[in-house]
């Protein structure tokens, strides 16, 4: 039997439960972790039943900085590789009126994700081992009036990774951000998305599998993302700043 | 949303509701009556349409697999496409498979579906041992043949009308391989066509293509298709891709001439009376799956289907019968399949009896409609009745002279307050 395994933080989400699925497929052991364990479990047995791997799950809060030592530190096995893909969309108008949630969407994708991360890359650095990737946003290319809490909040991951990945190059660990657009999720389900540019959860996790395969620093699932992102970025700010996008 | 059956008919606006959790399930139904449970949206008619409709695909995950036994429980939206891509490659099959595989075990339970092999194994209940049904407050009964069994024959083709399907327990069978050693009987007329249904009846899947254009002496002739699975060979399985039918097509395409062309040409192009071959389970059990979205080929409004099954000793007078009064009014069926039920099993609303069972295919007018209702008054004459989960049409007159049970699953209703949340269309016609 195979003996890797891939640590997956915030396993619950569609994404999450999608990328599992590919790894799982392609012979990867998984320690699935997020904080609504029950349904947690149902994910890992599906995993099990269907892949014939061996699937652990974990109580694991991202905005509950002091556990993520003692979180890392406990688990039976130590990774070969990270997928962090909690995150928090939170609600924009909320959080403009109430500094309870824009903290609870900054503390989730940004302090959680960092405060994780380093524990893990430090251990990665000393064991030479691993690969590293944080699921991002395009929300994070530009703020906009729209989403800027959630937005920077990704900002903020993207260029955290992004120096993450300088200095792990040196020691031949694989840092890649992904910043999937649009995707058909729970998160999404009521929302009335542009169906071309639209992906599906498990285009995102082949998308991953693929890209941890050939060693990518920055994916976009539909490569059509990249050229909008472009479009958006180079908008002048006193031209963004009149627009209503 | 719009949205229908397979038949694409009728086409209606609805709610709807996507399952996301046990535990949030029942506050996001509660507000929502009329609501019935939705799988893969592959029964024919209105049995899954209503002012809101709970998609369950969602639940979708393998609980657990108990590799001695074969028993594998799953929640209620996992597709019987998917147990095949998990267990065949393991030498593990569905104890029963309908025509198609893209349908979810909730609905395949709540239409108690059949297979090639009832006339053996009997229905898909056959394959359940247990399962756990939310109730109309919220409560959540575990329910077999032993516990809570009122409910459990009542679920089993209740067509939802009981309540949320949300996991289940079936056996798989074991299987020596993953393919079928197949023969064909080229039969000339209807009596050969029984004929041919007894003789083989040893065989463990059998089902016939009828040529519904043949009259006469040929009225009623076929190709029998029967098979087992060989006991040796490997687990090979790859899922063959499916095309895809890209529009509706023009349903002038379907017409007596095309009809009668394709029927001779099917039945011709098998030349010896009995011929052999070695063929996978996919082009088996399932030749339509492999042309997604094939109730386009029917236009517009897609197919209309029509199964009914006769007691067995009326089945040959009442199916010559009927066949002629077709005839005779010039309608024909594209696709005619026949099969022989084996007995009858103790659920409320299942649809199979021992005797023989027709499907027929039509597209959609009203001539065909008023002719049906003939047809309703003949079966019903000749004791028989008409399968819930291609029915969109069918008076309760009708509906409850074939169902004798009827009046029990009503109060079983009434009972647990079921009809005061699950409706569909389909129940508020048949006043269920």
């Amino acid at each position: 039997m195979n003996d890797r395994w891939l640590l997956i933080l915030g396993a619950n989400s569609d994404i999450a439960v999608e990328t599992a699925h590919q790894f799982a497929k392609n012979s990867w052991n998984l320690l699935l972790a997020s904080r609504d364990i029950s349904n947690l479990n149902k994910v890992a047995s599906d995993i099990e039943i269907k892949h014939q791997v061996r699937v652990k799950t974990f109580e694991f809060d991202a905005s509950d900085f002091k556990s993520h030592n003692s979180f890392y530190e406990n688990l039976p096995y130590k990774p070969d590789g990270v997928i962090l893909a909690f995150g928090y969309l939170g609600d924009q108008q909320r959080a403009q009126k109430n500094f309870g949630e824009a903290k609870k969407t900054l503390d989730t994708n940004f302090t959680g994700a960092v405060s994780i991360l380093e524990i893990i890359a430090e251990d990665f650095t000393e064991r030479k081992t691993g690969f590293i990737v944080g699921i991002s946003s395009v929300a994070g290319e530009r703020g906009r009036q729209e989403n800027y809490i959630y937005g920077s909040s990704k900002a903020g991951f993207s260029a955290y990774l992004s120096g993450l990945r300088q200095r792990l190059y040196k020691v031949d660990i694989h840092v890649m951000t992904v910043k999937p657009g649009f995707v058909r999720t729970k998160m999404t389900l009521n929302r009335d998305l542009p169906g071309m540019i639209t992906a599906d959860p498990k285009d995102v996790g082949i998308a991953i599998y693929k890209g941890i395969l050939k060693k990518r620093n920055i994916i976009y699932v539909y490569p059509v993302w990249r050229l909008i992102m472009f479009i958006v970025k180079s908008i002048p700010e006193t031209i963004f700043r009149r627009l209503d996008i | 949303m719009k949205i229908s059956g397979w038949g694409r008919y009728p086409v209606i606006d609805s709610d709807i509701i996507h399952y996301h959790s046990e535990d949030s399930l029942f506050k996001s139904i509660d507000k929502h009556e009329p609501i019935i449970a939705h799988g893969f949206g592959r029964s024919y008619g209105d049995s899954a349409l209503s002012e809101s409709i709970l998609k369950m695909r969602p639940a979708k995950r393998m609980l657990q697999f108990d590799q001695v036994s074969g028993r594998l429980t799953c929640e209620g939206g996992v597709l019987l496409s998917e147990i095949l891509k998990t267990f065949l490659p393991r030498g593990w099959f569905l104890k029963v498979s309908p025509g198609t595989k893209f349908v979810t075990v909730g609905g395949a339970i709540a239409s108690d579906v059949h297979g090639k092999n009832h006339h053996q194994t009997g229905a898909f209940s056959e394959s359940v041992s247990e399962f756990s049904l939310m109730l109309p407050n919220g409560s959540v009964k575990t329910c077999s043949r032993s516990e809570n069994k009122e409910l459990f024959h009542a679920t089993c083709g209740g067509m939802g009308l009981t309540g949320i399907i949300l996991k289940a327990t079936i056996k798989l069978q074991k299987v020596q391989s993953s393919t079928i050693s197949q023969q064909v009987i080229k039969t000339a007329s209807l009596r050969e066509t029984f004929q041919a249904f007894e003789k083989f009846s040893d065989e463990p899947y059998s089902v016939a293509w009828m040529d519904c254009t043949a009259t006469g002496d040929s009225l009623g002739r076929g190709l029998l298709n029967v098979g087992h699975f060989n006991d040796v060979g490997d687990f090979n399985y790859k899922p063959p891709g499916n095309f895809e039918v890209p529009i509706a097509f023009p349903s002038f395409l379907i017409n007596n001439g095309s009809i009668k062309l394709f029927n001779q040409f099917y039945y011709n192009k098998n030349f010896k009376k009995v011929s052999n071959s070695k063929v996978s389970v996919d082009s088996f059990f399932y030749p339509l799956d492999k042309l997604k979205n094939w109730n386009r080929l029917y236009g517009q409004k897609g197919p209309l289907q029509y199964q009914f099954v006769l007691p067995k000793e009326n089945s040959f007078e009442g199916i010559k019968e009927i066949l002629t009064y077709l005839q005779r009014n010039n309608v024909y069926s594209p696709l005619g399949v026949l099969k022989l039920f084996g007995k009858q099993n103790k659920n409320l609303l299942s649809f199979p009896m021992e005797g023989y069972t027709l499907a027929l295919d039509f597209k959609v007018d009203d001539k065909i409609l008023s002719l049906l209702n003939d047809l309703d008054k003949k079966i019903t004459e000749w004791g028989g009745r008409i399968y819930l989960a291609k029915d969109s049409r069918m008076s309760e007159e009708v509906f409850d002279s074939g169902y004798p049970k009827a009046d029990k699953f009503r109060s079983i209703r009434e009972h647990y307050g079921m009809n005061e949340l699950f409706n569909s269309l389909q129940s508020k016609r048949l006043n269920l």
